[in-house]
């Protein structure tokens, strides 16, 4: 039948086009159809630019203003850079100072110090439970269903979940009153709540499924014939794991690891609901010095905190090839 | 009926592992919650830990009240006003969005990473920025203004992503066929589009609705003079917690919950009508 289709004969009208030039027209013409375009992109477009271009823009300009009596004046000066980067008495070999970096590069180390411990307990907490949803469970509405059941919580307030970690941690709260009923201690422990201990656990459990999503849907995604044809042919469930499984699930742990180490670089209300306050993460630098109207510094601030997650993300995308994966 | 073999019995054990791993994840995501909701209930001279003094209805009395501190009740209007706004503004811009990027079009890989920057810059960042850039332009914030652009801005990344899904399945025969017989483009957007996409672009606004109620971060600085509900629950945060933030915090979790069975209801019954 095709032979018949390709041959060219000029018909009683002239000669026939092409099927592929029709074919192109045919494209062409569909392009053409549905709203214009320009239409319909144009309101959020707008959006866009005047609420979130123009005031990330806005940081790097006034990260470079002076700030004087009379307000923010326009400026070019690197003061508040050397600010954030320069202590006092750092070329000194003997000030006790000498090659510490500064109070604000510290805040900044330990926020992300903090963000990789609660990334890797949120894998080491969410992978498993990912593993379970699908792989042990059969039926996709079950399936459906206890992911669903794991997402409720992260609908709900951030704040009000950090406030509910209070009778479970505090010092009159469940976990200390068990510890006293079993004998193990005989006064209540403090370092629970208002510490380290107390943050890291209020924010695995507030920010734990970003990353049992991602993984989830890599691992759904695994053809079972592959796994099972792996059985068949002799492989221990540690071997299957390590060499089909855990590589293909890569791209969603890399995926819910970017969502996690995003919103916990940024993060500031847990740390002073659970935190109290005792330690500054960079989000709360930066509220502080917007509090004293030190507005170009509080850019600063902004500033490196933006490039510590730009640097964080691409790291993250060095080691997982999110792309080449997908 | 099959039978026991070794390995059989083997994979139950790791089953059976996995699900009591399970029920352990979600007693540590319920747990610290549900113990709030109890204790919302506790009595008059209880405090903020068990046990419990006595049952009452105290603490929620109290946030019925109009108190010296705060405005509980404001704040959760205002709250509700801000989300309708911010659901409304989404949904049709997702909506649209979606719509353009059926098609290539010039600078369309910019304008997709600009929505999905909005997801990703920390809500720090950007109150900050329109903090200082409005106080520079004398315009004073308030949350029905400056707050509701940041609003749309963390909302729009989450509903432009359900309504790409929603047309990535779309067939667009049906839209052809109406358009071979006559149809203008608003006649087929009317008869045959929008009844199609309706679900999505229910489930996209209610999803800008949830985060938006829910949105501290974006609004810190922004807000102007009155606050929102969880900018409210932050300011009673720092003051002495009393059990009456519990009761708080059950009310607005149970008001989330309700918004999320509405939302994946409504779904259902449109997802079902369109089919």
């Amino acid at each position: 039948m095709s032979k018949v289709d390709n041959i060219h004969h000029s018909g009683l009208i002239g000669s026939q086009p092409p099927a592929a030039e029709a074919s192109a027209r045919a494209k062409i013409a569909h392009t053409e159809e549905g709203f214009p375009t320009a239409w319909l992109i144009t309101p959020a477009t707008i959006w866009l630019i005047l609420f979130l271009v123009v005031p990330l823009v806005s940081i790097i300009v006034f990260s470079f203003w002076e700030n004087t009596a009379q307000g923010l004046v326009p400026a070019f000066s690197l003061d508040f850079y050397g600010e954030y980067f320069y202590t006092k008495g750092f070329f000194e070999p003997g000030s006790d100072r000498f090659l510490l970096p500064s109070v604000f590069i510290r805040t900044l180390g330990s926020t992300v110090y903090f963000t990789l411990v609660t990334m890797l307990l949120c894998l080491i907490v969410g992978y498993p439970i990912a593993y379970f949803l699908a792989m042990q469970v059969q039926a996709f509405k079950f399936q459906l269903a206890l992911f669903l059941l794991c997402m409720v919580p992260f609908w709900t307030s951030y704040l009000i979940r950090a406030v509910a970690w209070l009778p479970m941690l505090g010092r009159r709260g469940l976990i200390n009153q068990a510890l006293i009923g079993m004998g193990i201690v005989d006064k209540p422990v403090s370092f629970l709540f208002y510490s380290e201990f107390g943050y890291t656990i209020a924010l695995v459990q507030i920010y734990v499924v970003l990353c049992i999503g991602p993984i989830f849907f890599s691992l759904a995604k695994i053809d079972k014939a592959i796994l099972e044809a792996a059985t068949d042919m002799g492989a221990t469930p540690f071997q299957i794991f390590r060499e089909i499984i855990g590589p293909m699930s890569l791209p969603g742990v890399a995926i819910g690891m970017i969502f996690i180490f995003v919103v916990i670089m940024g993060e500031f209300a847990t740390a002073v609901v659970v935190y109290g306050g005792k330690t500054s993460t960079a989000g709360t630098v930066i509220l502080n010095y917007y509090g004293i109207a030190n507005y170009p510094f509080a850019a600063v601030n902004a500033l490196m905190l933006m490039l510590a997650m730009v640097i964080g993300i691409v790291v993250i995308l060095r080691i997982v090839d999110i792309r080449k994966e997908l | 009926m099959a039978r026991w073999t070794p390995e059989r019995w083997r994979k139950l054990r790791v089953k059976t592992g996995f699900s009591v791993y399970y029920g352990i994840f979600l007693m540590f995501i319920y747990g610290p919650m549900f113990a709030m909701f109890v204790l919302s209930f506790q009595g008059r001279r209880g405090g903020t830990s068990f046990p419990m003094r006595g049952f009452s209805l105290y603490w929620w009395n109290k946030l019925l009240e109009p108190s010296t501190v705060g405005d509980m009740q404001g704040a959760m209007g205002r709250s509700i006003i801000l989300a309708l706004m911010v659901m409304v503004i989404t949904g049709l811009f997702a909506t649209m969005l979606a719509m353009a990027f059926r098609k290539k079009f010039f600078f369309s890989n910019v304008l997709f990473y600009t929505i999905l920057t909005g997801l990703m810059v920390p809500g720090v960042l950007l109150s900050l920025g329109m903090a200082i850039l409005m106080r520079q332009l004398g315009i004073p914030p308030a949350w029905y203004t400056s707050g509701l652009a940041v609003h749309v801005i963390w909302a729009l990344p989450f509903s432009y992503l359900v309504m790409m899904a929603v047309f990535n399945r779309f067939d667009s025969s049906l839209e052809e066929a109406a358009r071979d017989m006559g149809a203008d483009e608003w006649t087929v957007f009317k008869e045959i589009t929008l009844p199609l996409i309706i679900p999505g672009v229910v489930a996209a606004g209610l999803f800008g609705f949830t985060l938006s109620y829910d949105e501290f971060a974006r609004m810190t600085l922004l807000s102007g003079a009155e606050n929102t509900l969880p900018l409210d629950i932050n300011a009673s945060m720092t003051q002495r917690i009393r059990p009456t933030l519990f009761a708080l915090g059950t009310a607005s979790t149970l008001f989330s919950l309700l918004m999320i069975s509405a939302f994946l209801g409504i779904y259902t019954i449109l997802y079902r009508r369109s089919r």
